[in-house]
């Protein structure tokens, strides 16, 4: 046999499946964007009329509904991997744990950055949102949030795949864990919504950079140990 | 230097919460040689499989592979070692040319396209390769499942009921392939109820009951 491709061949390979999947039956992101829809909707309403308290804290409610749905759209991720003994298989080929966790965590971070594009417009429009630092400033950035989201919610989502009760630990496990990185991104994209006078949105997005360093090199070391039976 | 054992189990027990799937087993299975693995539902045999295919790992004793033990090398066995299990490790929302090209893919697989065809053909799947393996019978899926198998090229198969969910011909099929592999100089070890046909493929038997092994290996 000739030789295996490197974790980030092996980690490609793994991303394209999953993307792949996502393409044939465009289940999930078409379940995460009417979900997120829904939750936007739901904050407008519990707040009643006051359209600048909505804009005021539109960033907060706009993360808090890619938050929600990413517990869904992990918690699937690892459905598909646990039907069949998938992950088992995968393992098997061999494929190197640390290139499942980078493939399947960069695909969750896609959808997930997928979705706060798509559901970025109907935001604006709803809670009546200007954006003063730029679109493509706040693409970068939802891109670095949901990286940030993805890291260890691959870690918790392989570890809550196991469990009965998966759908009620995965969110007990990994909100507490995303506080640090979602206050950075929350913060940052009210800066571009709103602008920043104050010159403070590099030092939050260094934050959010410096928590995604962590979160990634935290999931690239334990994965492993999680999806091996020793 | 005599050639290490395919496989060589020590003293291997593995134990499940309270209870104990395989207990203090041990055996030996020489290079090319194929192994029938008999016993009733639970008594162990899927357990042994899935540790001989280092998918897991004993909680007592050792198990080494062609001179390896599989826990500290479990990344080069991995390369040697094919399981047939009762879960298929298909996606199920992958077509089969799909799941079988992922896998020589990440295999690095030369020609990954035509192997895959090839394979596809053999076990009778060319005309459905673009569905997916989520509308396939269960007979189909276990042709599928050993495409898989084979896009590996194991020096040991470690079968679990490969005669399950097969109709007349896809067993015929399955003997014939069988018999293929240690042909070609491959390790065998099947675990299946159909005992007569068992034994018409194999050289040596071990019997578990209860996760030990019961009489000598014949």
């Amino acid at each position: 046999m000739s030789g295996h491709p490197k974790i980030l061949a092996g980690a490609f390979e793994v991303l394209r499946k999953d993307l792949l999947i996502e393409w044939r039956t465009r289940a999930r992101l078409n379940a995460l964007i009417f979900f997120s829809l829904a939750t936007l909707l739901l904050f407008s309403f519990a707040l009643g009329p006051d359209s600048e308290l909505l804009r005021k804290n539109a960033a907060g409610y706009y993360w808090l509904g890619i938050l929600m749905a990413s517990v869904l759209s992990l918690g699937e991720s690892f459905r598909i991997e646990t039907e069949n003994l998938a992950l088992d298989g995968l393992r098997l080929i061999p494929t190197d744990p640390r290139a499942v966790f980078l493939g399947k965590a960069f695909g969750n971070a896609v959808m997930l950055w997928l979705l706060s594009l798509i559901v970025l417009p109907v935001m604006v429009a709803l809670y009546d949102v200007t954006i003063r630092e730029g679109v493509a400033q706040l693409a970068g950035l939802l891109f670095l949030g949901c990286l940030g989201i993805s890291a260890p919610g691959t870690v918790y989502a392989a570890i809550a795949s196991n469990a009965r009760a998966r759908d009620v630990l995965l969110p007990l496990l990994l909100f507490p864990v995303l506080l640090p990185s979602l206050l950075a991104s929350v913060k940052a994209t009210g800066l571009i919504f709103e602008g920043d006078p104050m010159l403070q949105l590099r030092s939050w997005v260094g934050l959010l950079a410096s928590f995604n360093v962590l979160y990634w090199g935290l999931g690239f070391v334990l994965f492993p140990k999680i999806i091996e039976d020793d | 230097m005599s050639q290490p054992a395919a496989i060589e189990v020590v003293d291997v027990s593995k134990r499940f919460g309270p209870r104990w799937a395989v207990a203090r087993l041990t055996f030996t299975l020489a290079t090319g040689r194929a192994l029938l693995l008999t016993g009733h539902n639970g008594s162990g045999k899927t357990t042994l499989l899935r540790m001989l295919a280092t998918a897991t790992f004993p909680t007592a004793g050792h198990i080494r592979l062609f001179g390896q033990e599989t826990r500290a090398e479990r990344a080069a066995l991995r390369d040697e070692v094919a399981l047939l299990s009762h879960a298929s490790f298909l996606y199920e929302d992958l077509s089969a040319e799909q799941n079988l090209t992922l896998v020589a893919r990440l295999r690095g697989v030369p020609q990954a396209k035509a192997a895959v065809a090839a394979l596809l053909d053999k076990v009778g799947l060319t005309t459905r390769s673009d569905s997916p393996a989520r509308h396939f019978s269960a007979g189909m899926r276990k042709r599928l499942a050993i495409a898989r198998l084979l896009l590996k090229r194991p020096k040991l198969a470690l079968l679990d009921e490969p005669f399950g969910e097969l109709d007349p011909a896809g067993i015929r099929q399955m003997e014939a392939l069988i018999r293929e592999l240690k042909d070609g100089g491959t390790g065998v070890v099947l675990a299946t109820h159909l005992v007569e046909q068992g034994q018409s493929l194999t050289d040596e038997r071990l019997h578990l009951e209860n996760g030990r092994a019961v009489g000598a290996q014949a």
